[in-house]
């Protein structure tokens, strides 16, 4: 599914990332966890094509293309999706109204017509449903005056609507109480397949609770400096992340 | 990866050629440029005006002549000469038609160029049309359904032939020859316009609608707009602009008059896109507009605009809330791009008691453009518990652009309730890239960010507008965020 090899990002001349090697296969789930500063979040954004950072060497591959090349847009038409860590507002557009713009673009981009009415409602009834949202919530401008949790578990409906092959998901647990947490983890769940991919994002263990990972990599200043099983999550937790600082330094 | 950036968008924007910069050969019937009395004199007698008219057109002149230009405005353009100007220009091919086959085939292609059909569609939309190019009007439709409610809507050199005793009561009354210079040049030389009249208790049942075009170079148009409602009666009306582009710049000053007796309401809707000149800004259209409506008992009148063209705005659509629980509201969105200069707010004269009004603008700004919202609530010592609410919002795109609020509030009368609000965002990159995430590219990204922006505004307009109120703002705003 997913094939980084060697990426090294930097912003504004300042190097991010330094090297990262990263395989993800459809069906797994990937947690990367870390201090902050380490580069998660860049990871993030340079997948799905943020422009401001440049990649200087290496190369992502999605499903054996080099998407280095494209656009944010191409990327997510090609099946890349990120859940923001922090979702912006767009006042006076409704959730729904996003939606169907963002489907029917990606379906323009394929070549199809814009997907009929009667169809986008009974997705959008069917996915609200999974997510135990509140339909009156889509009418809602998009995240403006959301909660922290609202605009979470709006992040995974956009999800569940534009059935990603790659889901992103950057630090979905921040803002979240236990509740929401364990819905929006739900959700991610009934959206795994053996098909699709997931790379979490996170610095705690709790997320890693309900959404289990098969993999877990450990990012430290620009590299993945560790991986192992879910069991690696569980001795961060334990331990802190100084004693991996400590090996690498050593 | 490829970057796309402001100097790219910029670039593109550029190439971005007036959409309806054409110009058609239709021969026309101009006056030689200059202004005085005897133009003045042919222009009434060209259409065959009573005396009365002639004379107020001509003390509208002996007005005009002793006043200044004024510049209070926050814009800057090179003043006219209005001695260099045409100030009468008909298509030849008159009289008027009885059917669409009649009318000069050229005329009927640029109509088509615009998007503006004249056929049964139309009718089945539910919109009557009296379409006038270069200040005449040339067809009129569903004149005869209007006429069986006693409903009035035809050119007003029609109505000051058929109509007299209507036109000579109320013209002039709520917009007087003297208001302002461009209104007192207005009142001189008009050439067409619209009237329209509502009788008492009538429900107008369908919109009413007028599209203004400028056609041939070098030439002014003054229209001038009167709609009467009587007692108890309901219009909504809708006037839409587009004009070919044209290097040397156009004078466009029209009139609007309104006129809501008791307890009648009119919803005044309007589109403008007229040429904003090039992306160096040079042409484009000078609008100098007076639009006011008077508000008797219970009245109500609403004011909705579109504003995405022109070089240099100048246009404040107002009401007089004269009598006892009348009701003002204004609506607008004014987008301004490259050299684009607006100036552009409403006026809200309380005079009544319990009069109300409330005013929503959306400004957006883009390119090098200036933007300004102007706006005046006078509450007079005799309006009781007047109420008004405004809220004045600016979109800005890019570096190089500008908005700027004037809000005036003079209250004399101490219950009166003034609310002002106020904010300016600007698109943000991260909007653009989380739209980009999402699928939707960046031009599109703006389309749904500068919709969301204007929502309040455009759901005041009829169904049919809005969604060309839409395109225009996509088709004004390609290309340009920062």
């Amino acid at each position: 599914m997913l094939k980084i090899n060697n990426l090294h990002a930097s912003i504004e001349d300042k190097a991010i990332l330094k090297g990262i090697n990263l395989e993800v296969k459809a069906g797994e789930v990937h947690a990367i966890m870390g201090p902050n500063g380490s580069g998660k979040s860049t990871l993030a954004s340079v997948i799905a094509g943020k422009e401001e950072y440049e990649v200087t060497e290496g190369s992502i591959l999605l499903e054996g293309e080099d998407i280095e090349e494209l656009a944010a847009e191409e990327r997510a038409h090609k099946g890349v999706f990120l859940s923001f860590q922090y979702p912006v507002e767009i006042p006076g557009v409704s959730v729904t109204n996003f939606m169907k713009t963002a489907i029917n673009e990606t379906r323009k981009a394929k070549g199809l017509e814009d997907m009929p009415a009667k169809d986008m409602l009974k997705m959008i009834r069917e996915k609200s449903e999974l997510l135990e949202i509140d339909r009156k919530f889509l009418s809602r401008s998009l995240n403006e005056g959301f909660s922290g949790g609202e605009k979470k578990r709006n992040e995974i409906f956009q999800m569940a609507m534009l059935e990603p092959k790659l889901a992103i998901l950057d630090e979905t647990d921040s803002g979240l109480d236990i509740d929401a947490l364990r819905i929006v983890a739900n959700g991610v769940n009934k959206l795994k397949s053996k098909d699709n991919a997931v790379i979490v994002i996170t610095h705690y263990q709790r997320l890693l609770d309900h959404i289990v990972p098969d993999f877990v990599h450990v990012l430290y200043n620009g590299k993945i400096v560790k991986s192992g099983g879910k069991e690696l999550a569980h001795e961060l937790e334990a331990k802190g992340y100084d004693w991996i600082k400590e090996e690498v330094n050593a | 990866m490829s970057k796309y950036t402001e100097d790219d968008l910029r670039e593109e924007l550029k190439t971005k050629e007036y959409e309806y910069g054409f110009y058609t050969d239709i021969e026309s019937e101009t006056f030689p440029v200059g202004l005085n009395e005897e133009v003045v004199i042919a222009i009434s007698k060209k259409k065959n005006e009573p005396e009365w008219m002639t004379e107020w057109r001509l003390e509208a002149f002996k007005i005009w002549k002793e006043m200044e230009e004024p510049d209070w405005a926050n814009v800057h353009y090179e003043k006219p000469d209005f001695q260099a100007i045409s100030y009468y220009s008909a298509p030849n091919s008159k009289p008027k038609y009885d059917s669409i086959d009649e009318v000069d085939p050229e005329l009927l292609a640029t109509f088509e160029k615009l998007g503006i059909s004249l056929d049964e569609q139309k009718k089945l939309a539910g919109v009557a049309m009296d379409v006038v190019v270069d200040s005449v009007s040339v067809a009129t439709t569903f004149k005869k359904t209007l006429g069986e409610k006693g409903i009035i809507f035809m050119s007003i050199s029609e109505a000051i032939k058929e109509h007299p005793e209507l036109v000579r009561k109320h013209l002039g009354t709520v917009v007087p020859q003297k208001d302002n210079f461009y209104a007192a040049l207005n009142s001189a030389v008009f050439s067409d316009g619209s009237f329209c009249y509502i009788p008492k208790g009538v429900r107008c049942p369908m919109e009413l609608s007028t599209y203004f075009r400028i056609n041939q170079a070098g030439t002014g148009q003054f229209e001038r707009t009167l709609v009467i409602a009587d007692e108890g009666s309901y219009v909504s009306y809708l006037e839409g602009c587009t004009a070919p582009s044209r290097d040397e710049n156009q004078l466009h000053a029209a009139v609007v008059e309104l006129i809501a007796l008791d307890d009648a309401e009119i919803k005044y809707s309007t589109v403008q896109n007229w040429y904003p000149g090039n992306a160096e800004g040079k042409g484009g259209v000078f609008n100098f507009v007076t639009k006011r409506g008077l508000c008797e008992k219970n009245a109500k009148i609403s004011w909705t605009q579109v504003e995405t063209g022109s070089a240099v705005t100048w246009k404040y659509p107002s009401c007089v809330l004269k009598g006892d629980n009348s009701v003002g509201e204004f609506y607008s969105i004014a987008v301004t791009n490259n050299y684009q200069q607006a100036d552009t707010g409403t006026k809200m004269i309380h005079l009544g008691k319990n009069t109300k009004s409330t005013i929503i603008s959306k400004g957006i700004s883009a390119g090098k453009s200036q933007n300004s919202y102007r706006g005046l609530v006078q509450v007079s010592s005799r309006a009781e518990n007047a109420r008004n609410f405004s809220q004045c919002d600016s979109l800005l795109m890019g570096n190089e652009c500008g908005a700027h609020t004037f809000p005036y509030i003079e209250a004399k009368n101490k219950s009166a309730m003034i609310e002002h609000e106020a904010t300016t965002s600007k698109i943000g990159e991260d909007q653009i890239f989380y739209c980009n995430q999402r699928g939707i590219d960046t031009e599109k990204a703006i389309a749904l960010i500068v919709n969301g922006f204007s929502k309040e505004v455009l759901n005041k307009l009829p169904m049919e507008f809005a969604v060309e109120a839409q395109k225009l703002l996509e088709i004004s705003l390609e290309g340009s965020v920062g």
